[in-house]
């Protein structure tokens, strides 16, 4: 186990220099002139220019410029933005609307999804299982630029069932909408994964030995069937966290949420270079974080793993 | 996707299910298509297909209307001779602007899945045939690019790209989704190829003296295709939402190329007005990534024998 964590551990290391690298060097590689980028149409001073290359160490190598970065990341100063804002500030007024729009999703996703997969797979063939896969088909081709806006459109300016969009201080309740939303996707591959895998166990032998035991069905179904099924399904959501925070950015501008996906956007709008690696980088750290416990919860789930 | 297939095998007539009983041996492809020709989302999903690859390919047999011309007298006017969908925020025909918008979609999604299929069969061959470093590099460099969700390093070097390039950004939006959105294509290929290797055949070509390449590509691709090309349909679908969700958010394609996605944003805007300049690319949009996705599910089903 403790070999596993290191080496899962190393393995994250180089994962994460390589995509922080790769989104510094997207940013940052051949850039014309940033100096006169954040200046605008007016020109600039030889002196200003002069404080601001060195602040930003643009007359370094790439390099060098990027072990600057690296630096400053691990000790957990993000930078200003162009327009001098701590990028930290930013996140940490962004963060927690995100992380609960995203919690909320994954909540909904898993609710729903875990619950129809395994009505779905327990009766395999029946209305209701031909009826939610042919959903949940619908659902994963519908790209959530489609989705947002349609909601929208129907669950809050027709029906007027929930606000149409969050404003500055999101409520739980407005934030329903916009998780139902980012959450679809995903509820659809749950389903789907979840009735794939309770299908399989349900004739799995440990199932049948319950069953001989006398166990009632609720127990069988629960414990054995429900337990191992559930494995497939975590994986997926260390997967999907990845997908929720990059469909945050069209679901939170939609619902103009004020939340890390908004700021992101904001941040490339303006071609603010530090904001958008910043973020970026942040949002990677989470993805790499996420899937390592996701492989470490594999193992108190499954008693067949032994690391 | 198996048990609809079965649900509607079942209502057609039995009369297929005995012939092949007797005769000779079908090889994989065959009786994969002997599935597929009985899965009625297989023909649902072509014929979407085919209506939006002819929808790209001469827009002019769906509407005469020109989807440039536009008039702001017209704005938010209801459905009215061949304008179906009625008339948006600028006055233009949504029906005109929806049919040509399909060009933009299946070209970007055509030639990045194109560029995809190229770099992912390349990493998956070399990967999986060779082994050893070489493929702990290239496996290491798939992890890093995985580490990134699409979406982000879509945008990041679309903004890159879209600031030095001039025109509509059809060129710049192939190249990102190309050279990001191959990872799983590579995983595939690779994990397929390790399959083909230990084979006999490939053992028996060995021995008989050929080489590496000429294994690699007599022997292993033809074997090791069938996963690889279900993988690159699936990824159509999903280049052609990504696509529409770059466009969306204005870092991929602009003004003179028509996107559904730039529609869709600029109709999200006044949706209070008129929900039809929506609506129209929104199913658009979603009925052209479904019936990709239902398509490689639906030869993937036929091709997997567990699911028999």
């Amino acid at each position: 186990m403790v070999r596993f964590v290191i080496r899962r551990l190393l393995q994250m290391v180089v994962t994460f220099a390589g995509a922080t690298f790769l989104v510094y060097a997207l940013m940052f590689a051949n850039q014309n002139d940033p100096i006169q980028a954040l200046a605008g149409e007016r020109p600039v001073s030889d002196a200003v220019r002069e404080v601001l290359t060195e602040r930003y160490h643009l007359d370094e190598p790439f390099l060098v410029q990027y072990g600057y970065y690296m630096r400053d990341l691990l000790t957990g100063d993000f930078g200003t933005t162009l327009n001098g804002r701590p990028i930290g500030e930013i996140m940490a007024d962004a963060w927690p609307n995100t992380v609960k729009l995203a919690l909320l999703a994954l909540f909904f996703a898993v609710l729903f999804g875990v619950a129809a997969g395994l009505v779905a797979g327990l009766r395999r063939g029946s209305v209701f299982d031909t009826s939610t896969l042919a959903l949940t088909l619908v659902v994963v081709g519908l790209p959530i630029i489609v989705l947002a806006p349609i909601a929208q459109l129907i669950f809050g300016v027709k029906l007027g069932w929930f606000p149409t969009t969050a404003g500055a201080r999101p409520s739980l309740y407005g934030l329903i909408l916009p998780a139902l939303v980012l959450g679809a996707a995903s509820t659809a591959t749950m389903m789907r994964l979840t009735r794939a895998s309770v299908a399989e166990n349900v004739r799995a032998d440990h199932v049948r030995t319950a069953r001989a035991k006398g166990l009632s069905s609720r127990r069988v179904v629960g414990v054995h069937v429900l337990r191992t099924s559930l494995i497939p399904v975590v994986t997926l959501i260390g997967v999907d966290l990845g997908t929720l925070m990059a469909g945050a950015i069209v679901t939170e501008g939609v619902f103009n949420i004020p939340g890390v996906g908004s700021k992101l956007l904001l941040g490339i709008q303006t071609e603010d270079g530090p904001l958008v690696v910043g973020f970026v980088s942040v949002l990677v750290v989470v993805f790499l974080v996420s899937n390592l416990l996701v492989d470490l919860v594999y193992a108190l789930l499954d008693p067949r793993i032994r690391l | 996707m198996s048990d609809l297939g079965t649900a509607a095998a079942e209502v057609a007539p039995a009369a297929t299910e005995a012939a092949p009983a007797g005769g000779r041996s079908r090889s994989l492809a065959a009786d994969a298509w002997y599935d597929l020709r009985r899965n009625w989302i297989f023909w649902v999903a072509s014929a979407l297909v085919v209506l939006v690859v002819l929808m790209a390919a001469a827009p002019a047999l769906f509407t005469s209307a020109d989807p440039t011309a536009c008039d702001t007298r017209r704005q938010f006017a209801g459905p009215a001779g061949g304008a179906f969908f009625g008339y948006d925020f600028q006055g233009c025909d949504v029906f005109a602007r929806t049919v040509h918008g399909a060009r933009a979609s299946v070209l970007v999604g055509v030639l990045a899945v194109l560029l995809t299929g190229v770099i992912g069969l390349a990493f998956g061959m070399l990967a999986g045939y060779f082994g050893g470093w070489l493929d702990a590099l290239l496996s290491r460099i798939v992890d890093v690019v995985l580490g990134i969700p699409l979406l982000l390093a879509a945008i990041v070097l679309s903004k890159r790209l879209a600031a030095d390039s001039q025109g509509s950004g059809i060129a710049s939006v192939v190249i990102v989704l190309g050279l990001l959105g191959w990872t799983t294509a590579a995983r595939v290929m690779r994990s397929s190829v390790l399959a083909a290797r230990s084979q006999d055949y490939v053992a028996a070509a060995r021995m008989l003296g050929a080489g590496p390449w000429r294994i690699m590509w007599r022997h292993i691709l033809p074997n090791a295709l069938a996963p690889f090309v279900v993988v690159l349909t699936i990824t159509l679908g999903t280049f052609i939402a990504t696509e529409a969700t770059l466009s969306f958010l204005n870092v991929g394609l602009r003004a003179p190329a028509i996107s559904w996605g730039i529609d869709i944003a600029t109709a999200g805007k006044h949706v209070r007005e008129a929900a039809l300049p929506l609506v129209a690319p929104s199913l658009f949009l979603t009925l052209t990534v479904l019936a990709f996705i239902m398509l490689g599910d639906a030869i993937r089903d036929a091709f997997d024998p567990k699911l028999r």
